[in-house]
């Protein structure tokens, strides 16, 4: 193997096939012909005709391989079979051959062209094991096939194969290197695809290949976020490891501000719970006025996106969720995962011991993290020892001023215990605990005391090296102990207790003065059946006596040194000789003897007891290395936080400026673009599995072809989809049949009338139509025109446009030339919400006035296309029009002739549908011109996100301009504070949306809707009741005041007396049911249905205030 | 990543070895025969162990160490957890994960292994999709194979690797479509001395059987969900809507599968079901002790406590002991000091109890320590938590299934300390 890169180094790697070089092999020629009797057998059953006597040789050779004997000898005749028809002798084969390969390399390439042909064969299956066999066998002479191979395989239409492509690239790398170049471009290439099942193998083969080459990730990295939760666990495990080196090049540290804390961990560490909760919220808040720390929205939605696999089955994925919150995450946020690693607690003991050594390392550093579970770290005694003792690591790790009289109690228990070494363990903890914690240092040091006196040996001898320990911090105090110690000379014999105990004594001589030199006396009778390392302290102790007390212990000194010369230890007769010189005077020894005392007594710092799990968080967390403390082959190191945040445009893909945008080209462009920049990775966990099997099976019978593609829809889908999908599926199954118009929605825009007519014709309901108008639209959008509209929605729909009066003489600011927007963008989303497929006479010309925002809905509305095709059950609508509140963001004052207003639009936010969109208006009453009109410095809730608008350059004086902006409010209605700037002011400005406006219509029939309540019930349900005024008693003022305090669509109702309103909120999607039920009388009940309690309750405030105007 | 397996007996031969990239020498296992002698217990020898050119990776199952050969680095749990999904795929086929059952199919195993792992990367690891390429072997089948000469593997190609739900088989056909579903819910608790709790949690998992055809989707809802303080799912449970509703959404595999595994967490308080009473002591200066157990039921719903067994481990010291038992029989291990004390059913007329003399060491101190109890019990159609599934509905297919839910709890880590 070693000499074959260098050979095709050489040859250029290329033209070297078929060549002889192999021929002096020793492992190909006839060395093992002695063998071949043996197996004559196997041979003839090779040979014959039958498959179930072939089959039978082979469950015998693979047996053989599998006890690791040698079956080498058969290559010859096995090779010959890799064509054979039986799969089972054919897949044994090539287990076979992938074994023996790399040993019989010229005989090896005789299979070569069968696997060739595989890499043709229609079928997808056979296309990915032919490639799979091939980049399994070890024979660098085939490298060129394999690249050929595997570039092919890497475009090719079915996924499947795709993954095995990725599969095959570390394979062909570690053959030979020098295609890495060649390899990274297929890297590149797959890391592209966006199927799910590719995602996990390509993170992998560049995790092997090409680690540094981070700059792959840029253009994918949302991709992956958002594919994530769909891919299987493994994979998901790579790429959670790789994201997270990622994000720590290109993120800034969320903790910066909190930085001068972490380096000083002594103070961290007295500092109980609540000092630790004190640090996180009001230092967080100043800290954040002095220094504004704004979250990358990308790196936000990593940490969302994986937050959920915390509840994976697989305890890997779990630790590498764990790992990168704890590496990724702000301070505040890190404590989500211990909960999941307490639950990897109660699996298998190997799991256990690896799960407790992360969480030794993690209790360091965030100790308030695990306090509330300090109990599911208590000790059992059936435990293993390496657990136990693990255990005990964490448990001391978490001791604090609070909770360490219960971590004493059951450090008790455990002194108990059988388990010596475990209890050894134990009294080293103590040990620690009394040097961290103050308070009950003498509270340990008097258990440790009273443990001298217990019977095991060992128990007594870890104490006393504790007991050392401790003692050498304040020594004064403690002389009773000292001589306490100086008596278990007589009995104790494990030497490392008794070199403590003489060390002791010698350091403290001068509080002994009397123990002292008969401890030496004693010593010195015992001293030749010593162990060395007793032998060694004996000697400091008589050097130490000598120096201190020469009147009482010369002559002892004496007898012990002339002991130690004739040693047969050279170390103790070096140390004798030493100490000779040093202390006693003679003629020769001049200089030094005089510093003897101040040599020998001189100030010890204590030593410090501090876990052994300290600063290994270098290492990332759950690898390999932090688990050795070393660093591994191939370990990628974690990068520091950059001082300065690397451009984070790299991770955009391509957004087209949509407020611009007019010709429809590029509006189509952008239907598939924005996808992966803005769905935020709502998609559940299988939802787009849900959505995904049918088309894939479906493509599957109509040809192996389709698959591929099919395969990438549905991914996007998937992710599109988001929130609906779930409804949709309980749809699905109601609704046979419905696939085909899907399909033909998604994968043609000519979709066939006539299927999709007869669907019409089976289903009554208006959605239906709605749905399938949304999806002919992307053909038809323009010819569109406003058709009847079915029953409900004309309702609201006219009275939108009744009520548009009202709020138009209201905006007095309003300039006449932005009048028709709203208006035309209405009238375009009406179009093709309501769009009857029937119908398909040109729609009128658009208003010419205002592109911007008529292109915005139009957008929108195509986003709404893609965004719907997979799903039929709440569609979001095109929102329905009523009063256009405006509220003031800006005075005309206050803003020094620039007066600012803005308006909620209840226009879905096309490149975002989580933010909700606000329309702002500009209008310059100064004698100049107002440049560079722009947002910035957003300071904003955590969550809480701004895509800002387009800078306006320069708005003349007199001028208005509309823009529009999205906010994401995270379904709270707390104000959204930025600056806007022109070219010479700041002004502090902040929008606040009613609740009404944090919601987005959506449609369901009165089943669903009933359906849909029943499921909010309990908590979720907030009713209020209350008197309507007289002229508020018709249909259409109750409607139309509900609609202009809340965005909602109205559901149809069977009862006459009740009115039923639904919407979704534009970030979670969660739903919000109204319902108001007019009883006799003025009276009236209004409830409100949401998964969102704060929501609700401010609903049904705003809206029952609406009505008692 | 994973470069080669080896698996070994307890009496430390090398019964089967497979090798995904070049082969690596057995030689290897001679670091972790090293670690083992060291560690002494099977329990004890370090799951990682680093070598001069690889680290071995290993885990013990069903008496069997399955050590894998790393390179480079890897995140140790990543291995870990393949080696016991392979373990649990070896239990799944064979019915027992044992040392004859791998020797007896070893073929099936290296196909599996083949099919598991690519290059080192796991490949299929799901059961749906491996019983599709390679089909268990039953005995039926076997007698039809050595007469027919057919083989295991699959005729058909698996398409279920090509799905995005790969841990459903493609074309499920029942004739009675059932939908299984066992809650079992184990105390894990630690009981000091005087009787009072120091620690105790509920540990639930629900573990289905469904044998429904074609693809359901069902959706299984619970009168509390709020009690599942931490739930770990199958990847068929749609995460999102049970964020949302609390309600649990899949297509499920087809067959035995785990559903979720669960915590109720000590916050909330654990009802204990029994109660132990002891005394065990030994005479300072005499060769013999003390020790009188009995057990009674508390708090128990009015569902009767059976199958209790009390597993003692004795400290060294003591030789033997003489006792009698009211109900039930008991045993000691001389050489492991294991006392087991088999109750079954406990009525609360008639309170167990096991009393008696221990015999210790002549000559040896007093033990200082005093053992721990172990207990272990099942409580039939009861989930300790107050866990109840509401109901259980199915689309997507016309037919109506048969649905059971059972109930049971069991003693988890339930330790008794004297």
């Amino acid at each position: 193997m070693s000499a074959s890169p260098a050979y095709s180094e050489e040859k250029g790697g290329s033209s070297s096939l078929g060549e002889p070089e192999y021929g002096h092999d020793p492992a190909s020629g006839g060395i093992f012909s002695s063998d071949y009797k043996r197996h004559d057998d196997l041979k003839e059953m090779l040979d014959s005709n039958k498959d179930s006597l072939k089959l039978e040789a082979m469950k015998r050779i693979v047996a053989m391989i599998a006890r690791g004997k040698n079956a080498s000898d058969l290559f010859p005749a096995v090779v010959k079979n890799v064509a054979c028809k039986n799969i089972e002798v054919k897949k044994l084969v090539y287990v076979y051959l992938v074994r023996y390969a790399e040993e019989q390399q010229d005989l090896a390439l005789l299979s070569i062209s069968t696997f060739q042909r595989g890499l043709k064969d229609p079928n997808q299956l056979i296309r990915a094991s032919a490639l799979r066999v091939l980049s399994s066998i070890r024979v660098p002479i085939i490298v060129p096939i394999m690249m050929l191979a595997i570039k092919e395989a890497a475009s090719d239409m079915s996924p499947y194969v795709r993954k095995t492509a990725a599969h095959a690239i570390p394979k062909l790398y570690s053959l030979d290197s020098d295609q890495k170049d060649q390899l990274i471009e297929v890297i590149e290439k797959l890391l592209a695809d966006k199927t799910t099942l590719v995602a996990g193998s390509v993170v992998m083969a560049f995790e092997e290949v090409c680690p540094e080459r981070i700059d792959l990730i840029h253009k994918n990295y949302r991709k992956l976020c958002n594919l994530l939760i769909d891919v299987e666990e493994w994979g998901q495990v790579v790429i959670i490891n790789m994201l997270t080196r990622y994000a720590r090049t290109q993120f800034l540290s969320p903790n910066q501000n909190e930085s001068l804390l972490e380096e000083n961990p002594e103070k961290a560490f007295y500092g109980s719970d609540e000092e630790d909760s004190k640090d996180d919220k009001p230092d967080a808040a100043s800290l954040v006025k002095r220094k504004p720390y704004v979250m990358d929205p990308d790196h936000r939605l990593l940490l969302r996106n994986t937050k959920p696999l915390l509840q994976s089955r697989n305890a890997a994925v779990v630790m590498a969720v764990a790992q990168l919150y704890f590496h990724l995450a702000p301070k505040a946020e890190v404590g989500v995962i211990a909960k999941a690693l307490v639950r990897l607690l109660r699996s298998h003991s190997e799991v256990q011991w690896v799960v407790l050594q992360n969480v030794a390392t993690m209790s360091i550093k965030r100790r308030g993290m695990f306090e509330p579970y300090l109990k599911s770290f208590y000790i059992r005694s059936t435990d293993p020892t390496q657990i136990k003792i693990l255990k005990l690591e964490v448990l001391t790790n978490l001791a604090n001023e609070t909770n360490i009289s219960t971590i004493l109690r059951e450090f008790q228990t455990y002194i108990r215990s059988m388990d010596k070494d475990f209890v050894a363990a134990t009294i080293q903890a103590i040990g620690r605990c009394a040097t961290n914690i103050g308070k009950v240092r003498d509270t340990c040091l008097n258990g440790l005391v009273q443990l001298l006196s217990n019977r095991d040996e060992l128990v007594v001898a870890e104490s006393v090296v504790v007991i050392k320990k401790l003692l050498q911090m304040q020594p004064s105090q403690h002389s009773e102990i000292i001589k306490h110690m100086a008596k278990l000379t007589d009995n104790i014999q494990v030497p490392m207790a008794r070199a403590s105990i003489l060390w002791l004594i010698g350091e403290y001589c001068e509080h002994v003065p009397k123990i002292a030199p008969d401890v030496l006396r004693k010593m010195a009778k015992s001293f030749t059946s010593e162990e060395d390392i007793v032998k060694l302290q004996v000697i400091n102790l008589a050097a130490k006596l000598y120096l201190t007390n020469s009147k009482q212990s010369k002559l002892l000194t004496q007898y012990v040194l002339n002991l130690a010369k004739y040693d047969q230890n050279y170390d103790i007769r070096d140390r004798a000789r030493f100490i000779r010189q040093l202390i006693v005077p003679t003629e020769k020894s001049g200089a030094l003897n005089k510093y003897a005392k101040k040599l020998f007594l001189a100030q010890k710092p204590a030593p410090i007891l501090e876990s052994s799990f300290k600063d290994r968080d270098h290492f990332q967390l759950g690898s390999l290395s932090h688990l050795l403390n070393a660093k591994a082959v191939g370990y990628q190191e974690l990068p520091d936080w950059p001082d300065e945040a690397p451009d984070p445009s790299v991770r955009n893909v391509e957004v087209p400026e949509w407020t611009k945008c007019t010709s429809r080209e590029k509006r189509k462009e952008k239907v598939e673009k924005p996808f992966y920049s803005d769905s935020e990775g709502e998609s559940g966990p299988t939802e787009s599995a849900d959505s995904e099997p049918e088309s894939v099976s479906e493509s599957e019978s109509e040809s192996g072809s389709s698959s591929s593609e099919s395969g990438s829809d549905s991914g996007s889908r998937g992710e599109e989809s988001g929130d609906q999908s779930e409804e949709e599926k309980k749809k699905k199954k109601k609704k046979k049949g419905k696939e085909g118009p899907r399909k033909a929605c998604l994968e043609s825009a000519g979709s066939d009338p006539s299927e999709e007519e007869e669907e019409q014709g089976k289903k009554g309901k208006k959605k239906k139509p709605q749905h399938e108008g949304k999806g002919g639209s992307e053909t038809s959008w323009e010819e569109g025109s406003i058709s009847e509209s079915s029953s409900s929605e004309s309702d609201s729909g006219s009275e939108a446009e009744e009520s548009q009066s009202e709020p138009e003489s209201k905006r007095r600011t309003t300039p006449p030339s932005s009048k028709p927007a709203p208006k035309a963008s209405r009238k375009g989303t009406k179009e093709i919400s309501l769009l009857d497929l029937d119908d398909f006479t040109p729609a009128p010309p658009q208003p010419a006035s205002s592109p911007a925002i008529v292109s915005t809905s139009l957008v929108t509305d195509l986003e709404g296309l893609t965004l719907t095709d997979a799903s039929l059950t709440p569609t979001m609508l095109s929102p329905v029009f009523s009063t256009m509140k405006t509220y003031e963001l800006l005075h005309r004052m206050a803003g020094e002739g620039l007066s600012v207003e803005y308006y909620f639009n209840r226009q879905p936010f096309p490149p975002d549908p989580h933010m909700v969109a606000v329309q702002i208006q500009f209008s310059n009453n100064t004698e100049s011109e107002v440049k560079n009109l722009r947002v910035s410095e957003p300071k904003l809730v955590s969550g809480m996100r701004i895509q800002e608008f387009q800078e306006i350059e320069s708005l003349a004086p007199g001028d208005t301009a509309n823009v529009i902006m999205g906010i994401d409010f995270c379904d709270s209605t707390q104000a959204a504070n930025f600056q806007l700037c022109t070219h010479s002011r700041q002004f502090y400005v902040s929008i606040q949306p009613p609740v009404g406006e944090l919601m987005a219509p959506v449609f369901m029939s009165e089943n669903e809707f009933k359906k849909e309540q029943g499921k909010l019930t309990g908590m979720s349900e907030i009713t209020e009741k209350l008197t309507l005024p007289d002229k508020c008693q018709s249909d259409h003022t109750i409607v139309q005041r509900v609609t202009a305090a809340a965005n909602v669509s109205r559901v149809p109702c069977g009862a006459d007396n009740e009115y039923r309103f639904a919407a979704k909120t534009v970030t979670s999607g969660s739903l919000v049911l109204i319902t108001l039920e007019w009883k006799e009388g003025a009276r009236a009940h209004l409830t409100v249905n949401s998964e969102k309690m704060v929501i609700g309750t401010m609903l049904v405030q705003d809206v029952s205030q609406a009505l008692a105007q | 990543m994973i470069h080669s397996l080896f698996l070994i007996n307890c009496s430390g031969d090398i019964f089967l070895e497979k090798h995904w990239k070049s082969v690596v020498s057995q030689s290897v296992c001679d670091y972790f025969f090293e670690a083992q002698e060291k560690a002494a217990d099977v329990e004890n020898v370090p799951p990682v162990i680093s070598t001069p050119h690889h680290y071995l990776i290993s885990i013990y199952r069903e008496k069997i160490f399955f050590v894998s050969v790393i390179q480079t680095e890897v995140p140790p749990l990543f291995v870990i957890e393949f080696l016991h999904r392979v373990a649990d795929t070896f239990q799944d086929y064979f019915g027992e994960c044992s040392e004859t059952a791998i020797k007896d199919n070893v073929v099936i195993v290296y196909e599996l292994l083949e099919e598991m792992l690519d290059n080192g990367f796991p490949l299929a690891t799901e059961s749906n999709i491996l019983k599709e390429l390679i089909k268990p072997p039953t005995i039926l089948r076997s007698v039809v194979n050595s007469i027919t000469g057919s083989s295991n593997m699959g005729e058909t190609l698996p398409t279920g690797q090509l799905s995005n739900i790969p841990w459903r088989r493609a074309v499920v056909k029942y004739t009675n479509n059932e939908a299984y579903f066992d809650v079992i819910e184990e105390i894990d608790a630690i009981i000091d001395k005087s009787g009072s709790t120091v620690f105790a949690e509920i540990q639930g998992v629900i573990d289905s059987c469904i044998k429904l055809s074609g693809m359901p989707d069902l959706s299984l809802s619970f009168m509390n969900p709020r009690l599942l303080d931490d739930v770990s799912f199958h990847p068929c449970i749609r995460f999102k809507r049970w964020e949302s509703e609390r309600v649990l959404s899949f297509i499920p595999p087809d067959g035995n599968f785990r559903l979720i595994s669960y915590r109720v967490s000590s916050q909330n308080l654990v009802a204990i079901p029994v109660y132990v009473k002891h005394i065990i002591s030994f005479k300072e200066n005499s060769s013999s002790g003390r020790f009188d157990v009995t057990i009674g039921p508390k708090q128990n719903m009015g569902k009767t406590v059976e199958g209790v067994i009390v597993t003692v481990h004795m400290p060294k010291a003591v030789l033997n002991m003489n006792l009698t038992s009211t109900q039930g029989s008991y045993t000691f291990d001389p050489v492991l000091k294991v006392l087991t004390w088999d109750i079954g059913k406990i009525t609360p007329q008639k309170l167990p109890n096991l009393k008696g003399i221990v015999n210790l060491q002549s000559g040896a101190p007093k033990p200082e320590e005093n053992p721990s109890l172990n207990v272990q019990f099942k409580i039939q159609q009861l989930a300790i938590s107050g866990l109840k599934v509401n109901r259980l509905d199915m689309f997507g297919e016309k037919y109506k299934p048969f649905k059971g839910v059972k109930y049971i709890t069991k003693a988890g880590k339930f330790q008794v300390r004297t």
